[in-house]
């Protein structure tokens, strides 16, 4: 009997897994789980350069003018999703696009760029993720709004779009998002 | 007023459904005879109301009726009249819709063709399909009906996703849709068997061989559009994603991938325990399993629970409601296995070196295939629900695990049909062993003479494919030279397996030997990659019904001779969104030229014009990829071509001169 039962353990087990992740997917909504750092201070690092191993970004470097700290890694499918959003936020020049490349080897984040195109200002490297949990980083692809004063604006976990970008990103720093005209 | 019809249409299916259900099976339970008889017309009915209410959506796509809230995000004035209707499909709500259709279409399928079976079983099978109509028609009724009007109306569409513009898009979700819907006739079948309740558990050998001849040849057909789903999903990624590969595992794509795997077990278990009353209980399962994980395919694109290249719309409503519906269709299914599976003892007894054993080897391979990738499409699900963190299951993974399971495939395939039910004897391998050793050496003596910068994978590549070829060969040549004729399920079996060969040949030889290379190129310069030389001419603006592109211009170059001409694209749809990759290619069977446009390189320069300016290009040169697919279209035909046996209709037949 416990034998013929089986595949209906595996499915309830499975079942429950869903039930798990449909929460997980109604908790992903950025506005639902705001992160604690959302309008205070981002937190401070000294990260290397992915092209110049041998710099090291601070955070100060980066006040003055807002920016997207767009965490990616060679091996995050959801990445390649996202990144031509990216790139054409980043070629528009409306606003500054910094990568954080998050665990992730040195010669693989390169040959993904190689491929894909490097639209960013810098990237910097945490390649053993320590800095990542100061920011509440926990995965990839997560994006970061930070204002000129060096505030966290705005937080999202998943893939950016077109339509986050013009609805939520862009007018929290007060660009006027390209009106969508209608053909 | 048409948007109002389709509604009301709808509504009646689900009617129709109930009752196709409930009477059905309550006459087939008490044995009414007057109440099975509701089954047929009812069947018939329900693929009439849902046909109307498709074509009165496909009428508001055409008609570009932006009050209906469905045509207004996936359509718009611009886009061509082939496209409006293959938008129709193109979301969320409309693939339901497609979903309920090729549904009705199965059920009115069976209704039809199954004259010689008893009534109360085609009573069950056709309430058990119902039951499955209720399920998709009310999901689409509560949570996503593509009727739902917009007012005030719309001036103006949202327009089709862009990925899905493109005629590749036309044919595949109606295909794997065949494929994942054709599973539930096999599924019905055997939740049919096990409702039986003269049986509860100790049906008669005929009953098993005859349900399970019965489905055979509906699993057969199902099989074979799931397989030519898989091969259009996979091409259509390979030139429209602009990535050129032609697999990702990609959560969608392993939604369709695992019911196929155990689809191809539950053929290959079908015939065991039609011929020989074995693994009664091993089919009854594989059908539930391979009917569930369709059900699962489905669940994953809709609930946006993964994400996905392909994910239409996340919303944890439908997500719960699918899971509810799940649960009710799997887990009651699996209830009743529980209760009333046969003993697994049945059958004929056979010996360690039979066909059975190696069909059965077959089956847990192809099984833990399927289970493979369940767990690497639900292990950051799994991590995530654990607070583990995120992570990424990739190609690696799939790819390692894969070749491992696949490898003792390949390398029994031949032995199959060569053995012998019940017994046989090593030494009868011999005449096999010695044609398919001498064309594994002839195979790898061509590659090592002809074969450019040919690696381990590649040899091991050709000798894999001589094995399944030559062994395929060799049998057919075996049954041609003892008996005058192939029958069809013989002939249908040796198709797929000899599709199988070329497919191995294909995977080993473009990952081999596949080159890709990023350049950067000012017009009138040229990149020189595996003794090819590409030109490039330059890029231009043109103008398309609906979008702007950026259209690059090379030429190719074997020596001396111009061999193609290649415009790659770059488009940028007018309703916005992302630019879209349309990559060139020049398709030939031993290799394809694959040509993807990247950034321009000073864009943000000055001076330069579109014209003048050097862009990123990527160039594939992908040898033998094309066998990929050629080999995949054999199996499909193979599928085809086996359903068709005369065995499989005979009953049939007597039937159908009785009634005339």
């Amino acid at each position: 009997m416990l034998r013929r039962l089986l595949p209906l353990i595996v499915f309830v087990a499975l079942g429950l897994l869903m039930l798990i992740g449909i929460r997980i997917s109604a908790d992903r909504d950025p506005d639902a789980l705001p992160t604690p750092l959302l309008n205070q201070p981002a937190p401070g690092f000294a990260l290397p350069e992915l092209h110049q191993p041998d710099r090291i970004v601070r955070s100060e470097e980066l006040a003055g003018a807002p920016y997207l700290l767009n965490v990616w890694g060679s091996w995050c499918p959801s990445c390649r999703i996202e990144h031509p959003v990216i790139t054409e936020l980043a070629n528009s020049g409306r606003l500054r696009v910094i990568g954080y490349n998050y665990k992730d080897e040195r010669e693989d984040a390169l040959r993904w760029l190689g491929q894909f195109g490097d639209p960013y200002d810098l990237i910097v490297v945490d390649e053993d993720g320590r800095t990542a949990i100061d920011w509440g980083i926990y995965g990839a692809p997560e994006s970061f709004l930070v204002d000129a004063q060096g505030v966290i604006r705005f937080k999202l976990v998943g893939p950016l779009s077109d339509d986050i970008i013009e609805r939520d990103i862009l007018p929290r720093i007060g660009v006027a998002s390209a009106e969508t005209a209608t053909p | 007023m048409i948007p109002e019809l389709g509604q009301v249409a709808l509504i009646l299916a689900l009617l129709v459904a109930t009752l196709q259900f409930v009477l059905s099976l309550w006459g087939a339970q008490r044995g009414r005879e007057s109440l099975m008889a509701v089954a047929r017309p009812a069947a018939y009915t329900q693929l009439a109301l849902v046909l109307l209410s498709f074509v009165m959506l496909t009428v508001a796509f055409a008609g570009q009726d932006f009050s209906v809230a469905y045509v207004a995000n996936n359509s718009n004035s611009l886009l061509p009249m082939h496209y409006r209707i293959t938008a129709v499909w193109g979301a969320h709500e409309g693939s339901l819709l497609l979903w309920a259709l090729v549904l009705s279409l199965w059920t009115a399928a069976v209704a039809r063709f199954s004259r010689s079976l008893p009534p109360e079983v085609i009573a069950r099978v056709l309430a058990i399909l119902g039951l499955v109509a209720i399920g998709f028609l009310s999901f689409m009724l509560f949570t996503s009906n593509p009727f739902d009007r917009l007012l005030p109306a719309a001036v103006e569409g949202h327009d089709l996703n862009p990925l899905l513009q493109d005629p590749g898009f036309i044919i595949h979700p109606p295909m794997i849709y065949m494929g994942y819907v054709g599973f539930s006739v096999a599924f019905a079948f055997a939740i049919a068997s096990m409702l039986d309740s003269r049986s509860a558990g100790h049906n008669s050998e005929r009953d098993w061989t005859r349900w399970v001849r019965w489905s055979r040849p509906w699993t057969n057909v199902a099989w074979a559009f799931q397989t030519l789903g898989i091969v259009l999903g996979s091409w259509w990624a390979y030139y429209e994603l602009g990535w050129g590969g032609w697999w990702f595992w990609d959560p969608v794509e392993n939604g369709s991938f695992m019911p196929w795997l155990v689809g191809t077990a539950l053929l290959h278990s079908q015939a065991v325990t039609e011929k020989r009353g074995s693994f009664r209980s091993w089919t009854l399962l594989l059908a539930i399993a391979a009917f569930s994980l369709s059900l699962l395919g489905t669940f994953i694109v809709r609930s946006g629970v993964l994400t996905s290249v392909h994910s239409f719309a996340a919303d944890p409503a439908r997500g719960v409601f699918i899971l509810v519906f799940l649960c009710i269709i799997i887990g009651g299914s699996l209830l009743l296995y529980a209760f009333r599976a046969p003993d697994a003892v049945a059958g004929k007894p056979f010996a360690p070196l039979s066909r059975e054993t190696l069909l059965m080897t077959n089956n847990l391979l192809f099984s833990a295939a399927a289970a493979m990738v369940l767990i690497g499409t639900l292990a950051p699900l799994l991590f995530e629900a654990l607070n583990l963190g995120r992570i990424s299951v990739g190609p690696p993974f799939f790819d390692l695990q894969f070749a491992i399971l696949m490898a003792p495939v390949v390398l029994l395939l031949p032995f199959g049909p060569f053995t012998r039910w019940q017994k046989e004897l090593p030494g009868r391998y011999l005449p096999l062993l010695r044609f398919a050793v001498t064309a594994i050496l002839l195979a790898l003596l061509l590659g090592w003479l002809l074969g450019d910068g040919f690696t381990l994978k590649s040899y091991i590549g050709v000798a894999a494919s001589a094995w399944i070829i030559a062994g395929t060969l060799r049998y057919a040549w075996q049954r041609l030279r003892s008996s005058s004729a192939l029958n069809a399920e013989t002939a249908g079996m040796l198709l797929a397996h000899f599709g199988m060969g070329l497919f191995v040949a294909g995977v080993l030889l473009v990952e081999s030997l596949g080159v890709e290379k990023d350049v950067a190129l000012k017009p009138g310069s040229s990149a020189e990659i595996n003794g090819y030389r590409f030109q490039f001419d330059g890029v231009e603006r043109v103008q398309g019904p609906n979008y702007r592109a950026d259209r690059g211009s090379l030429v190719v170059f074997d020596g001396e001779q111009e061999i193609a001409r290649l415009h790659p694209e770059k488009r940028a749809y007018a309703s916005g969104g992302q630019i879209m990759t349309e990559a060139a290619i020049d398709p030939a069977l031993h290799r394809d030229l694959y040509v993807a446009l990247g950034e321009r390189l000073d864009a943000r320069g000055d001076g330069a014009t579109v014209e003048a300016s050097s862009w990123s290009l990527r160039i594939y040169v992908k040898p033998f990829v094309r066998l990929i697919w050629l080999g995949g279209l054999m199996m499909m035909l193979g599928g085809f071509v086996a359903a068709a046996d005369r065995r499989f209709r005979k009953p049939a037949t007597a039937v159908r001169t009785e009634a005339a």
